[in-house]
């Protein structure tokens, strides 16, 4: 019950000084606004790539073995994924259908890169060339048709906007000194988003007879997908791939999307961590300013609290006294930050990321009590030394400052 | 009936060390004050009156000798014991009042109470307390910048009584006020004493050490014989 009266002497404190308080608390509140808002961004980034990643989870994606590895997603970063040591020989496809036939469909994939023209327009893109039935299985045309003769191709919805292509327009393939293959445009591809085994939204699909009279490689393939029926079979296929084609030496290498997931997600994670910490700073910066108005506080009460001291209040009172006041500016500032950070994280996840739809999940709103809690903490710790240097006023000392 | 001693200074010597030379506030002081007792501790300014004051308040301790309040050595005790028996043994009156700005008349009475009690008063004592130092009920949610000096100087003794302290130590009680305030409250601490309460005042002024039964008088710090 002491620490009633005690309270109430720092309510009363932080009262009397009321503008004083309002601008040290606005600090708080700026700086859990800045922590939450960071936080829930990458929540919701992380959640909204989970969920479309999770949703192509069910993909193998089988590449030569290369020494020291190889990225994620398919070639044509830059068409060195043609050398002709990295490929997979029919006979190998034979073998990992063998392997993963009774997991889902196999299918094979030639991949490079190249400029296409359009006009005037010219542009680098991969271009896949694939069994025109792989093509119709694997991919959803938004307009027009899969390609039917050898000179057809579909071209990914984000490259077709860029050159400006349409349905029938034809284009060039190859640059104008090594030779170019005017080829028609005869279907745009649906939106696909980032993926595993091909990134078609800026690319040109072709048939795989077309993509050989053009770049060779016939019965070597760049890469093989397994598109598995059931999701829980991704380890299975992976370890029957492996054992049947990796038992003497290394041969291929398997990678399934829900690594590549736990690679976003990871750095993901890694960037909100990151951004959080340039938006705690706003937070140590709010820590000096309630350091400096507590310092006040107690310079300005030095008689109060001489007087406190001669009339038998303890040390661990006075110190309490001022911790407390801390406490109120942290959890007022924090409060209101939330209330706030409600608010302008909305708009923050909706301008950033385009949508609110994981906005309201426990992960994201999680960020919410977490910048309170560092918010009152930074606060309570700003007043602990201002707090110990008035409980160690020497008390007649303290009584001749009044 | 023998009274017994209440405080006891035994070759007490307070020295500040200063850059120059050391000043001698108190210089071996001896005494012995007994319960009941009503002293007036006298001397010109920078005497050691105060010096002597913030000893037996236990505010302050001496850099050589020993004091006993209430029959223990004061030497041998540290800060929470002698913060305890401030709460528990001393009433304290400044010439300033020193009220806390921020609590009412009521809870300036309170406060020490709570600290003792770790609860509110519901016995009415500090109700009681008021008006029996002339404080009128309707000014008991007023804050110490809403009363007059004597209105302040009144709280400031219901405060010193509010835990039934031994001992009443006032630093120039009547320092801040008019002559006829002044004179009440000095009639008022007459009639603590008078219902056996030990009290020590400091003061210069011949009108309030009237009032008490024994002076002391300090001349550089030692007791005029």
């Amino acid at each position: 019950m002491t620490g009633d009266i005690i309270f109430r002497l720092s309510v009363r404190s932080v009262r009397v000084h009321l503008l004083r308080s309002v601008l040290a608390a606005l600090g708080i509140v700026i700086g859990v606004i800045a922590i939450a808002t960071m936080g829930m961004l990458g929540a919701n980034m992380t959640l909204s790539a989970t969920a479309q990643l999770s949703s192509m989870g069910n993909i193998l994606v089988v590449r030569p073995h290369m020494e020291g590895g190889g990225g994620f997603g398919p070639g044509g970063g830059g068409g060195s994924s043609t050398s002709e040591e990295a490929v997979l020989t029919e006979l190998q496809f034979k073998d990992l259908e063998r392997a993963a036939g009774k997991y889902g469909l196999v299918y094979h994939l030639h991949s490079t890169s190249d400029t296409i023209t359009s006009g005037s327009e010219s542009r680098r893109a991969s271009i896949y060339g694939m069994d025109p039935e792989d093509i119709q299985t694997v991919l959803e045309v938004e307009t027009g048709d899969y390609p039917r003769s050898t000179n057809d191709i579909v071209v990914g919805p984000t490259l077709a906007e860029r050159l400006g292509l349409s349905i029938g327009g034809r284009v060039k393939i190859g640059k104008e000194e090594t030779g170019q293959h005017t080829v028609r445009v005869v279907g745009i591809l649906k939106q696909r988003g980032l993926s595993m085994d091909i990134n078609s939204d800026q690319a040109v699909l072709m048939a795989d007879k077309l993509y050989t009279s053009l770049y060779g490689g016939e019965g070597e393939y760049d890469q093989a997908t397994v598109v598995l029926e059931n999701i829980e079979d991704a380890t299975a296929a992976k370890e029957a791939i492996e054992n049947q084609m990796n038992k003497r030496e290394e041969v291929v290498s398997v990678q399934d999307s829900s690594r590549m997931l736990e690679t976003i997600t990871s750095t993901l994670g890694t960037l909100t961590a990151f951004v959080m910490a340039i938006a705690g700073i706003s937070l140590l910066v709010a820590a000096v300013s309630i350091f400096n108005v507590m310092m006040m506080s107690v310079t300005e009460r030095i008689g109060e609290i001489g007087v406190l001291r001669s009339i038998g209040t303890q040390k661990p009172e006075v110190r309490r006294m001022f911790v407390y006041e801390a406490a109120i500016l942290g959890v007022v500032g924090a409060v209101i930050g939330a209330i706030l950070s409600l608010a302008i994280g909305y708009l923050v996840v909706l301008a950033m990321t385009g949508g609110t739809d994981y906005f309201f999940a426990p992960a994201s709103l999680l960020y919410i009590p977490m910048a309170m809690v560092v918010g009152i903490i930074i606060c309570i710790v700003s007043g602990v030394y201002p707090a110990w240097q008035a409980s160690n006023l020497d008390p007649i000392e303290a009584l001749r400052a009044e | 009936m023998a009274r017994s001693p209440v405080i006891v200074l035994d070759q007490v010597t307070r020295v500040y060390p200063m850059p120059a030379e050391d000043v001698v506030a108190l210089d071996r002081v001896t005494l012995t004050i007994h319960e009941g007792d009503f002293v007036a501790i006298m001397g010109p300014s920078g005497c050691g009156k105060t010096t002597l004051l913030n000893q037996i308040g236990i505010l302050d301790v001496p850099t050589s000798g020993d004091l006993f309040l209430a029959g223990r050595n004061t030497r041998t005790m540290d800060d929470r014991e002698l913060t305890s028996l401030r709460l528990n043994t001393i009433g304290y009156l400044f010439q300033k009042f020193h009220l806390i700005r921020l609590l009412s008349a009521y809870e300036n009475v309170e406060y020490p109470y709570i600290l003792k009690h770790r609860k509110p008063d519901t016995t009415g004592r500090v109700s009681a307390l008021l008006s029996q130092v002339g404080i009128d009920p309707s000014l008991s949610t007023h804050t110490p910048a809403e009363l007059s000096g004597g209105q302040q100087q009144r709280v400031a003794i219901a405060r010193a009584l509010i835990n039934d302290p031994r001992i009443l130590l006032c630093d120039e009680p009547t320092g801040n006020l008019d002559s006829t305030t002044g004179t009440q409250i000095m009639e008022l601490l007459d009639s603590l004493n008078r219902q056996g309460r030990t009290i020590i005042v400091v003061t210069h002024d011949p009108a309030v050490a009237a009032h008490a039964r024994r002076k002391i008088v300090l001349k550089d710090g030692r007791v005029v014989p």
